[in-house]
């Protein structure tokens, strides 16, 4: 960090003084020679083990992709919250450079953006309580299942296993809130999500994730259209940090904790469609 | 646009939206009457509960409210409101506790707009009643509430435009309205995003404008000539 400053400081004084407010505290930007060259990057900011603001730390497996990416592209990433609804507005209106924040590569989305990766691939699971009697997604028939509102993985779920009752909220932690008191007795999203509220500290040994997913969610990262020297230099990143074994590292420290096993790396296309 | 249209219940969600807006609107009424009653009868204990009661919940967020509801008194202590051997018990609940939180929410709102009508009626007028040998309830249901009423239409059509916007915040429980079914479609057609806003605005347009065009010439109608 204080070479970071030091960096700025010998370029311009005042923004350095400016930014020191904005300065993400997960960066590590000693390597390369831009200094305090910052690029904004789309997170989420209240899923752990993925994207998580605590204070001013950013933790996570997309905060640590997000960071290598940057990295690689001398730059320091300034970390803005992208909620999932407002992840295409942020990239349109060029309020972040590139989001990675668990972005299904799908093709309404692939209409008003570009996507590089995938850097990871999940799976639909599903959440309960560690003494749960329910094994299987099919033993969910007449039980309270919880998910996001505005997330398809409710719907999902309700049309490959019906009868079951949904519950949404508008956060992932009220639904984890509620499973662990046994109000509601599932919840389902990606693995990964579910993977680190089960390592989440207040709920380590309460929860446990089914590990039987039912889907295949492929993680992107987005940006806008056309800007095709961008994507290739966040594809090599990621090609980079796989190859390297950072990739492997980053998803063993974000949620091996939950027992999470990690997958294999997917294949990163080489070129930028 | 059509074929959003097609392919989601835009409509049931509004429908949703108006049965929230009614139910929760007869209840604020009726409550809030009630409260206005406590308000301005003369027993101190009345006064200090209805006072108490609009204090506290018109100055606390409505999202607090009904995520109070939903985790504080249907998760933790278990009052449910629906029959749990139904196979939509969660939907009800949740439609329920939402339309509880919203229309007691209102309530105070509605109990402060009767209550400015009342003083829009000179004093000399309960003190009339009360001397021509009227009791206090008769006074109030003969000669203040009915020209409170029409003195308070152009507030309480305010009130009622802003509980009806207020009911998106029953998305935060997962009850099917408009602005529930708006999250999903602009996760699902994220091309498409302000088509979808305009249409919910087209909606809600539709719903509100009616409501304050008729408030506005119900109380020049009934205004109470003086």
């Amino acid at each position: 960090m204080t070479i970071a400053r030091k960096g700025a400081a010998t370029a311009v004084a005042t923004i350095a003084a400016l930014s020191l407010a904005a300065c993400g505290g997960g960066s590590s930007d000693s390597g390369s020679g831009g200094g305090g060259d910052k690029i904004n990057v789309g997170i989420k900011f209240d899923q752990p083990g993925l994207g998580l603001k605590e204070g001013a730390k950013y933790t996570g497996f997309d905060v640590d992709v997000a960071t290598y990416v940057a990295k690689e592209m001398g730059k320091t990433p300034n970390f803005v919250e992208s909620v999932s609804s407002q992840r295409e507005t942020l990239i349109k209106t060029g309020k972040v450079d590139y989001i990675v924040a668990t972005y299904s590569m799908n093709d309404k989305r692939k209409a008003v953006i570009d996507f590089a990766g995938p850097y990871f691939v999940a799976g639909q699971d599903v959440l309960v309580k560690s003494d749960s009697t329910i094994a299987s997604p099919e033993q969910m028939k007449g039980k309270k299942m919880c998910s996001v509102k505005g997330s398809t993985s409710a719907t999902t779920f309700a049309e490959k296993f019906p009868g079951v009752q949904l519950q949404q909220y508008d956060t992932y932690s009220k639904c984890a809130e509620a499973v662990s008191t046994g109000a509601i007795d599932a919840m389902t999203t990606d693995d990964t999500i579910l993977a680190g509220y089960a390592s989440q500290s207040q709920y380590k040994g309460k929860l446990k994730v089914l590990g039987k997913p039912f889907s295949e969610e492929n993680y992107g990262i987005g940006m806008k259209q056309g800007n095709k020297e961008l994507c290739t230099k966040i594809t090599a990143a990621v090609t980079k940090m796989i190859s390297s074994g950072e990739w492997q590292k980053a998803v063993e420290k974000n949620l091996g904790p939950a027992g999470y096993k990690t997958p294999t790396a997917p294949t990163v296309p080489s070129t930028c469609e | 646009m059509g074929d959003l249209l097609a392919r989601y219940d835009i409509l049931g969600a509004f429908l949703m939206t108006i049965k929230i807006s009614l139910a929760a609107g007869l209840l604020a009424l009726v409550l809030g009457t009630l409260l206005a009653v406590f308000r301005l009868s003369p027993v101190p204990v009345l006064r200090a509960f209805g006072s108490t009661y609009v204090n506290l919940v018109r100055n606390t967020p409505l999202t607090l409210l009904v995520t109070f509801a939903q985790f504080g008194l249907l998760s933790l202590l278990n009052w449910h409101l629906a029959n749990q051997s139904s196979p939509t018990s969660v939907a009800d609940d949740n439609f329920r506790w939402g339309v509880l939180a919203l229309g007691g929410y209102t309530a105070a709102f509605v109990c402060e707009a009767l209550r400015s009508g009342v003083n829009t009626i000179p004093v000399g007028q309960a003190e009339a009643a009360r001397s021509i040998g009227l009791t206090f309830t008769q006074t109030l249901r003969e000669v203040v509430l009915p020209q409170a009423f029409r003195a308070s239409i152009a507030p309480l059509g305010s009130t009622f435009i802003a509980m009806i916007k207020n009911s998106t915040v029953l998305s935060v429980i997962g009850v099917a309205e408009i602005a529930f079914l708006q999250s999903r479609i602009i996760d699902e057609n994220a091309d498409q995003l302000y088509t979808i806003m305009a249409i919910v605005a087209l909606g809600f347009v539709i719903l509100t404008l009616p409501l304050g065009m008729g408030a506005t010439a119900l109380s020049k109608r009934l205004a109470v000539k003086r």
